[in-house]
């Protein structure tokens, strides 16, 4: 027992900052923490031995995130790009002519699985090849998702969200 | 003019990702040092994404810096934990309480446990009913009850997988007393499908039916039992499962739990992604 929570109990500040990431809630993303914990504890022993731990929980992580969106889809009207226009108003620059403008707005522009590349790799560090373990991927399109995901980024954060709206749509 | 002889292979993609990243062995780095001073616009290119690197950083620490909330004490969730599963599942939660209450299902009958209360699925229902008759044609087989026996599970489940066209696993169903026999394909209408056998050692057998179908639908587990024959069926991501058996419900009910977790929790592949 005090071994799980030796091995998950270092997890949790990055697992709590991903889902921040995908979800920009607070109350929403430690609800997708705890869920993901009570399932990996639940599957505690069925998790491979030799394998990495940390992929394993991003990996379950994501998993619960993807079909809550997949629910959320079905219950409600499609939320995509448009969402940008509902980004809480403290993040946005007064000057949106500001050539800096909010990576995290930049970051809610890509499609999910460019954002769940950037921030595994960028912000939490994974290896390429732990990336592409967590996102059951072959590690070229791990490549090529990060760098789709880092040039969309650059458009959003050069020409601002009316360019970048456009190109996406 | 005089060319700098390249080290190694051409600079690629990932080359420069991993320039950004910081992630590149010493002698490749000369490489790519040596291209981007040859090149401003990848140069330029480069430093903008190291400097979005290091922005998104820095605008995302601070959820990893606060404290951690009881509720994700490992502790605190673990002491939940043993003192009462929590079934996170709506659909299940349900499935239990029809159980508890104790609502009788007869030979014939059927029964459904839902957050929808819909009529039945036809694709669920169909596909129930091509288990069970998979389930009779089969588990009274002695000698070719499988096709590809349990002994080469990860050939078996890569092949069913390719067939059937999603990712599938052979749920592990020690903790409720089963043994994974080995499977089979099944025609099944117009595509394939896939039944794993299990076995308790005790001559109870039971199935694992999978095939593609349902697209777009989720539905709880839903409950049928043909002249001893019980199944529990769902439809998830696009594929619908029944787990059969002779075996009473709340056992069976167990089993269908375990593997629909199993396959909850398997890395999926984004959708319109490769198999």
């Amino acid at each position: 027992m005090n071994e799980i929570a030796a091995l998950l109990e270092p997890q949790i500040p990055g697992l709590r900052r991903y889902a921040w990431a995908l979800l920009r809630d607070d109350e929403a993303a430690d609800d997708l923490v705890q869920d993901t914990l009570e399932r990996a504890i639940g599957h505690w022993t069925q998790r491979r031995r030799e394998g990495d731990l940390r992929a394993w929980l991003f990996t379950i992580q994501r998993n619960l995130f993807l079909n809550g969106e997949r629910r959320r889809r079905r219950r409600g009207p499609h939320v995509g790009v448009e969402s940008l226009e509902t980004l809480p108003s403290t993040e946005s620059r007064p000057d949106e002519s500001s050539e800096l403008r909010d990576v995290l707005a930049g970051l809610e522009a890509l499609p999910e699985e460019q954002r769940s590349v950037l921030l595994l790799v960028a912000v939490e560090d994974f290896s390429y090849e732990q990336a592409a373990r967590a996102l059951d991927l072959p590690i070229g399109t791990v490549m090529s998702r990060l760098s789709r995901a880092r040039e969309r980024m650059r458009q959003f954060m050069e020409n601002g969200r009316r360019t970048v709206l456009r190109r996406v749509k | 003019m005089t060319e700098e002889r390249p080290i190694g292979p051409p600079i690629g993609e990932d080359d420069l990702q991993a320039y950004v990243d910081g992630r590149l062995p010493p002698t490749r780095l000369e490489a790519v040092e040596v291209y981007l001073a040859a090149h401003p616009a990848a140069e330029a290119q480069a430093q903008a994404e190291i400097e979005q690197r290091n922005l998104l950083r820095a605008r995302l620490a601070f959820k990893a810096q606060e404290p951690i909330p009881s509720r994700l004490r490992v502790a605190n969730i673990l002491a939940e934990h043993s003192r009462e599963p929590r079934l996170p599942w709506a659909s299940i939660a349900a499935a239990v309480a029809w159980l508890a209450i104790g609502i009788g299902v007869g030979a014939g009958g059927m029964a459904w446990y839902g957050h929808l209360g819909a009529s039945p699925t036809p694709v669920a229902q169909l596909a129930a009913s091509d288990a069970i008759t998979a389930y009779r044609t089969y588990v009274g087989e002695r000698l070719h009850a499988v096709e590809v026996p349990a002994e080469q599970e990860a050939h078996l489940v890569q092949w069913l997988s390719r067939r059937v066209g999603k990712p599938l696993l052979a749920p592990n169903l020690t903790a409720e007393g089963f043994r994974l026999m080995g499977g089979r394909l099944l025609p099944a209408g117009d595509e394939p499908a896939a039944l794993f056998m299990y076995d308790d050692g005790r001559g109870n057998r039971l199935t694992l039916y999978a095939r593609s179908g349902g697209a777009g639908e989720t539905t709880s587990f839903r409950f049928e039992n043909q002249d001893g024959v019980s199944a529990f069926s769902w439809i998830d991501n696009g594929l619908s499962y029944v787990v059969t058996g002779r075996v009473d419900r709340e056992r069976l009910l167990a089993v269908a739990e375990a593997a629909y977790r199993q396959f909850e929790a398997q890395p999926q592949p984004p959708a319109g992604g490769k198999l």
